[in-house]
């Protein structure tokens, strides 16, 4: 191949390093408001009275809104296909507030800084609620209702208990196996409440153009999706809207939601002018998403050899006030995770509970990460109480090319699933190159005396976006110099979705890289694509762009057949050229004269592609931790990857992928954790408080590319976006139990906690 | 007040609150839209600029500051033959992703390479703890600064 599996650079790198105005808030409309949210100080309240009337008479305040000036469409939050698999729990703004941040009221005025100024003459009347803000009190207590409302549709069991979703599938009889086995072994993990924490924040800007439409500029994810949300609950006509989605900043799932459109759309139509709302980075931690907090029960069978017999999850999840992606990310947590070990009884049970807390959503990896902590945790756990090597009790028991994933044809999105047939695997080539590269089996000295070092790993496993949901549409067009237009709904949020997309076409056109002018993600110019989620954008949208280039590939081939009169199928598109079965050639850009000026067609196609598969990737992850014994501080030396993504399509930009998500789950397993008072108050809104991974933090990393050929895939490619934030946390923990002989069944492992485990162990 | 402030080599006239901060002016009155904004609290990075020689948040300075130091921000920085060195080292080496840390990112290898022409990994480490980058795990950065510092020999 000429162009896929090249490093090409990254087609929009050079005016990314140039700051180039081409983010959201790079540019501004004349007239442009500023809209700040007012925010409930109360974990529950209901909200009797907004009297605005003070704000209202301040300098440069246009309006203040509140619930009664918006009608109440209960709906979701979260980006999803229609009809959406989460709680219509919400609304744009609401006669009750359900955690700190909530909320209240929106300012706007002709600056930020009159925007916040008001807020502090906006006088409301709370009627405070009890609240909950613990999920086992949650699970219990029904006489505390946060989602009491009549008109909610969607959640679990409404009206009668704080349970968002709920579920309980099963492979086999697990009960019936564990009475069998000669070792059961049953533990708890804890999963803490983190933050996606993109560099640009929640951004957008809405305006009412010259034809009435209301056109939105926003850092999102799932363009599509929003549309279609804002035309409900907007109630206007999807044809009336736009949205558009230019750079944006990062999203690691925390963008495959309305965050903010909604209330500038709204305040847009209200007050026609521009509306422009951006998180603060404290909003980001009070306001935006969170990877669900869980606890996790895993109780595993198994027999003396080694033989896993049976496996039960139990998930106890908290959603915070509102159930987006409650259902979904809870199922993956088993769905995505437990196949790895596909034994004949497998039980998946999850509670998904609201609580007062500020809200959970998607965040990369969405649920596995939890699920595979706990699974691959507790492997170890299970090797050592059967005595047994933690590596062979993975590699006798792990998932095989022809096995079926036993849980997915019931697990589906929200819903009864499709059969999954493992049909490509690098999982025992990635764990053999793996242990070679950590050095499996050969721990080092440590550096000092009072240091100990320890080995660690974890398999992991994800999808290839949602199986017969996910599906996204292409549009090639050939230009007179041999230059394509493609234009695609996948949404590149800086993973690289244009560069790989853009050379998949250049491939299959027999065209340079260069020649690809790419624009994707605007609702009016691209055509449909689910967004930027589930690790879809390669597998899926990448087939439509192979479908609609091969489309216009034998179109010409048409054309040119009849001109040099030979078979379409003899011609050969290479390098830039076209050649027949003679000697006849031309470059593409003669053939593209040809067709425009003497055959006069248009050479263009477009092309959608949806996939019953969801083929997964693999990996194998491999940790060495430095562990102080007389502070607890954990330092990780070095950490290894070797995952199997099919094809790969760009070698350098599945590196980049990997290495960014094992810097995310490095601060999982290590550092990163919002915390918050009994009230649901976030104590750690910035940086300095909830820190995410430095340059001097992350360790020296390895990665491996395992390339497999995947039949369903283009080119063979699988996803690689998501599985490789999988591991991390389990493999460092696992290192570190190694090290110190401490079992972290909570996370972060802080030094502090992992001091307490030492002294615990000694006492 | 009124202020003159030389902006990528450029005296440039403002009238603003001394207190206004230096991010707002860039990116607002002075239309420098390539310093970006990640948190407003001197944490992230994203509005790194050169004050003289100095790496600087410009979301933590104010312009009553700063009048009487040269400013150099991307857009004047990116006109030159070592931000060029430093771009194509950062796009072979994939040290771009998302993209929105990057121009602090290379304001940041800038003040770094300006004080120390061959850093060493550590060096380049700590040289970039101040600018975060969610996306890329660093260590791509970090082979870039290298690469930029030795196929740019002689330019710093």
């Amino acid at each position: 191949m000429k162009v896929v599996g090249k490093n090409v650079i990254k087609i929009d790198a050079f005016k990314l390093a140039r700051g180039e105005p081409v983010f959201t808030d790079d540019f501004t409309r004349q007239g442009m408001l500023y809209a700040k949210v007012l925010r409930s100080p109360h974990p529950h309240a209901r909200i009797l009275n907004v009297d605005a009337a003070a704000a209202l008479k301040l300098d440069g305040v246009v309006d203040v809104i509140w619930h009664r000036d918006v009608k109440a469409i209960p709906h979701t939050r979260a980006g999803q296909s229609y009809p959406e698999p989460s709680p219509y729990d919400t609304l744009i703004l609401s006669p009750k507030a359900r955690f700190i941040g909530d909320r209240v009221a929106v300012v706007v005025a002709e600056s930020v800084a009159q925007a916040i100024a008001a807020l502090d003459h906006i006088v409301v009347d709370y009627e405070e609620l009890p609240a909950l803000t613990d999920m086992d009190q949650s699970l219990t207590n029904s006489e505390i209702l946060i989602h009491e409302e009549p008109d909610p549709r969607g959640i679990s069991e409404a009206g009668m208990t704080n349970i968002a979703a709920r579920i309980d599938k099963q492979v086999g009889d697990v009960e019936a196996a564990l009475k069998e086995c000669d070792l059961v072994v049953t533990r708890d993990y804890h999963l803490p409440r983190v933050q996606a924490s993109h560099i640009e924040p929640h951004i957008s800007i809405a305006w009412v153009d010259e034809d009435d439409r209301l056109i939105v500029r926003t850092s999102t994810q799932v363009p599509f999706h929003l549309r279609r949300m804002l035309a409900r609950i907007l109630e206007i006509p999807e044809a009336r809207i736009r949205v558009i989605k230019p750079r944006v900043g990062g999203g690691f799932g925390d963008k495959q939601e309305l965050v903010v459109e909604d209330l500038v759309g709204v305040l847009a139509l209200r007050t026609g002018r521009p509306v422009r709302l951006e998180f603060t980075r404290e909003e980001e931690f009070v306001a935006a998403r969170y990877r669900h907090p869980q606890r996790v029960t895993m109780t595993t069978g198994v027999m003396k050899d080694g033989t896993i017999v049976a496996n039960r999850m139990y998930v106890l999840a908290d959603t915070g006030a509102y159930g987006s992606h409650a259902l979904t990310v809870q199922g993956n947590t088993g769905q995505k995770v437990l196949p790895m070990y596909p034994v004949a009884n497998i039980h998946f049970k999850m509670d998904c509970v609201y609580t007062n807390n500020p809200i959970s959503g998607a965040f990369r990896g969405y649920g596995a990460p939890q699920g595979c902590f706990a699974l691959e945790c507790h492997m170890d756990e299970v090797a050592r109480e059967l005595g047994m090597d933690r590596l062979e009790l993975r590699k006798k028991n792990h998932i095989k090319l022809g096995d079926t994933d036993p849980l997915s044809a019931k697990l589906g999105e929200g819903k009864e699933g499709l059969v999954r047939v493992v049909k490509s695997t690098g999982l025992e080539k990635a764990i053999e190159l793996g242990c070679e590269a950590i050095g499996w089996g050969n721990k080092r000295e440590p550096s000092a005396a009072h240091l100990k070092r320890g080995l660690g790993m974890a398999l992991a496993m994800q999808g290839s976006g949602i199986a017969g949901v996910d599906w996204g549409g292409a549009t090639v067009k050939l230009n007179d110099d041999g230059s394509v237009n493609l234009s695609v709904g996948a949404t590149d949020i800086g993973q690289g979705s244009d560069t790989v997309l853009a050379q998949m076409c250049a491939e299959e056109l027999g065209i340079p890289y260069e020649k690809v002018i790419i624009l994707s993600s605007d609702t009016d110019l691209t055509p449909f694509d689910v967004g930027a989620y589930a690790s879809s954008t390669t597998y899926i949208s990448g087939g439509a762009v192979v479908k609609a280039a091969a489309e216009v590939r034998g179109q010409l081939a048409g054309v040119l057949g009849s001109h040099w009169e030979c078979e379409p199928e003899d011609i050969v598109f290479s390098d830039g050229m076209v050649t027949g079965p003679g000697d006849q050639s031309m470059t593409i850009a003669e053939v593209a004269l040809f067709a425009l000026y003497k055959a006069m067609i248009q050479p263009m196609a477009t092309a959608s592609h949806m996939s019953n598969d969801s083929p997964p990737p693999f990996a194998a992850q491999f940790a060495e931790v430095e562990v102080d014994t007389e502070t607890g501080q954990v330092h990780l030396c070095r950490f290894v990857s070797a995952v199997d993504c099919g094809t790969v399509i760009h070698p350098k930009m599945v590196e980049g992928q990997i290495e960014g998500a094992v810097a995310q789950g490095m601060g999982y397993a290590l550092f990163e954790e919002v915390l918050l008072d009994r009230t649901g108050r976030v104590l750690t809104p910035d940086f300095l408080d909830y820190k995410i991974a430095s340059s001097l933090d992350v360790p020296e990393m390895v990665t491996i590319l395992v390339p497999t050929d995947e039949p369903t895939g283009p080119y063979g490619a699988k996803a690689a976006g998501e599985v490789p934030i999988d591991g991390p946390a389990p493999a460092i923990v696992n290192a570190i139990c190694d090290a110190v002989g401490v079992r972290m069944f909570r996370i972060p492992a802080t030094a502090e906690r992992v001091w307490r485990g030492l002294k615990e162990e000694t006492r | 007040m009124k202020f003159t402030l030389m902006l990528n080599g450029e005296q440039r006239d403002f009238d603003c609150e001394p207190t206004r901060r230096l991010l707002d002016l860039l990116r607002g009155d002075a239309g420098l839209t390539g310093v970006k904004e990640g948190c407003g609290q001197g944490e992230c990075g994203a509005c790194s600029i050169l004050l003289g020689d100095r790496l600087v948040n410009s979301c933590m300075v104010a312009v009553g500051q700063v009048a009487d130091r040269p400013i150099t921000t991307i857009e004047g920085y990116s006109r030159t033959t070592r931000f060029a060195v430093l771009r194509d080292a950062f796009g072979k080496a994939g040290a771009v992703q998302c993209g929105f840390c990057t121009p602090g990112m290379i304001m940041a290898c800038e003040a770094l390479l300006r004080q120390n022409n061959r850093p060493r990994a550590p060096e380049i480490r700590l040289a970039l703890a101040g600018n975060l980058c969610r996306c890329t795990g660093y260590n791509m950065i970090v082979d870039a600064v290298e690469t930029a510092a030795r196929e740019g020999k002689g330019l710093w």
